[in-house]
């Protein structure tokens, strides 16, 4: 029973409650950083790991937090962990984290991790909120990895920097500005409410 | 008293003129046509590939479309024809062959069926196109050729005015008979008068659009044009680049522009307002494209500010609900 809970959690940030397909939270980073796969995926990490532990300690001192103030005492433990992540990113991927650039601080801000600590770490005990942490991000980092293929495909012509458009194909460089992540994120969420609906018989 | 038996109560209209959106359509097409021709006379047959592959891969498009989505086929009317033409007419010739058939089938699939078909679209597909292909190939979209000479790229007269590119300017001649630098259709003021003209007399379009553009454009630039105040050379900036064909045929495209006059007239002004800022201050040597496509999107807004009075209601209280 408790093994299966925790799994149905870990799936549901997966597919059901997807946070960039099915809650189309945190686009502000989904847009900005998924012009590559690789910086997409570095960034899902980031998120990972932001999540799952902000989701721990929130959940172990929620007990403690007078509910007035509790968005506030979020923030700086969300805050804490963003920082770790930012450093550890700077000091062992230099590359990823020059090009993620300003939207690794800006982890604190997003709305995913707020979301998920107010509705979910807040209520729950520690063991699932980390659970619920790991599946929210992998959802995230899936989201993002998907969108950043797709662009870095057509925009360059290659997937997580190896060659996959034959060299007579001409990157279409509109792909990673800011007009192509608007495209991307519109269709991948057309194809997967039409696959929804197709599921329910609906249409 | 005799019964009046052959009297039918309907509602508006009442009285219909025959013009359907065919007629419409195959009309502008035709108006079309002296710049095609004079296109394909001065950068030759090249240009009148291009222009077939992009209508012939827009009405395609459109017919699997609907094909597939289980509507009825409507490629008949000639709206894909008029927008695959006149995403020919804005590509230079020197473009690769894919270039106008991944923009055709862009204007069709995404602009304009995505969201729901002819009627729906929010922005002109020929032009939103256009604006695609120019951010994700601009090396191909402004390699500008020069009419009669084969394979070599030269600067439009707009470009070396914006001081972009190095050149010689042509004289007003050129500029109105076409032979200068620059996409298939743009270049010919005249063609694309005739033609502006032929739709006009067949009211298949307004005055209001095509003269509040190219009256912004005109005084503006004779405003802020030239060194100081009052010293521009707007006659220079009606003739060069795409502001004839802009003004013309995209931006009176029924669908993204207001249904009322006096909306087409502040639409038309909007656009060549944005289309001077552009020129003589933006980045890109040409502005039309995003003038039009700008005020395609605030078309909505400006058909509610616009909204006639009622008969019989009073003056602006009367609108007010």
């Amino acid at each position: 029973m408790r093994m299966g809970f925790l799994w149905k959690t870990l799936k549901n940030g997966i597919f059901a409650e997807n946070p960039t397909f099915k809650m189309v939270l945190g686009m502000c980073p989904t847009l900005a950083v998924t012009t590559a796969a690789a910086t997409g995926a570095w960034m899902g990490v980031a998120v990972i790991f932001v999540l799952a532990m902000a989701n721990m300690v929130v959940s172990l001192i929620r007990d403690f937090i007078p509910d007035k103030i509790r968005i506030p005492c979020f923030v700086v433990v969300i805050a804490s962990f963003v920082t770790m992540a930012d450093l550890l990113l700077k000091a062992y991927q230099p590359d990823i984290h020059a090009k993620l650039g300003i939207f690794v601080p800006l982890i604190v801000v997003n709305c995913i991790i707020l979301a998920r600590a107010e509705t979910f770490a807040s209520k729950y005990s520690v063991i699932p909120s980390i659970v619920d942490g790991l599946g929210m991000g992998l959802g995230f980092t899936a989201a993002l990895t998907i969108l950043g293929s797709i662009r870095e495909l057509l925009g360059a012509g290659t997937i997580f920097g190896f060659q996959v458009m034959p060299a007579a194909y001409e990157p279409a460089v509109v792909m990673i500005l800011p007009p192509g992540g608007f495209l991307t994120l519109g269709f991948v969420l057309g194809f997967i409410n039409l696959m929804g609906k197709r599921k329910k018989g609906v249409c | 008293m005799k019964k009046l038996t052959n009297l039918v109560v309907t509602s508006s209209p009442h009285l219909r003129s025959g013009a359907d959106v065919e007629k419409m359509m195959w009309h502008v097409n035709l108006a079309l046509l002296p710049a095609v021709l004079l296109g394909v006379y001065y950068f030759g047959l090249r240009a009148l590939a291009i222009i077939l592959l992009a209508i012939t891969a827009a009405v395609a498009t459109e017919g699997i479309i609907q094909k597939v989505t289980g509507g009825d086929v409507f490629i008949s009317d000639g709206s894909a024809v008029v927008t695959g033409l006149l995403l020919g007419l804005n590509l230079p010739v020197n473009v690769p062959l894919w270039l106008p058939v991944v923009g055709s089938v862009f204007a069709i699939a995404v602009v304009k069926e995505a969201f729901g078909g002819l009627g729906n679209n929010f922005m002109n597909p020929a032009l939103a196109a256009r604006a695609v292909l120019l951010a994700a190939w601009p090396v191909h979209m402004t390699a500008y050729a020069l009419p009669f000479i084969d394979g070599i790229t030269h600067a439009t007269p707009l470009a070396v005015l914006d001081g972009t590119a190095q050149g010689t300017l042509p004289g007003y001649l050129d500029l109105f008979i076409g032979n200068v630098g620059g996409v298939i259709g743009e270049t010919s003021a005249l063609a694309l008068l005739a033609g502006g003209l032929y739709l006009l007399i067949k009211d298949v379009i307004d005055w209001q659009i095509p003269l509040g553009f190219l009256g912004s454009v005109f005084l503006l630039t004779y405003i802020f044009g030239g060194e100081g105040l009052f010293n521009g050379d707007p006659l220079y900036h009606l003739l060069a680049g795409g502001l004839m064909l802009g003004a013309f045929y995209m931006a009176t495209d029924y669908v993204t522009s207001p249904v009322t006059r006096r909306g087409r007239l502040i639409m038309g002004i909007g656009a060549g307002t944005i289309t001077v800022l552009i020129r003589l201050w933006g980045g890109y040597p040409e502005g039309v494209t995003f003038g039009i496509l700008l005020m395609n999107i605030v078309t909505p807004l400006i058909d509610r500010y616009t909204i006639p009075r009622v008969y019989g209601t009073e003056g602006k209280k009367g609108l007010r609900r």
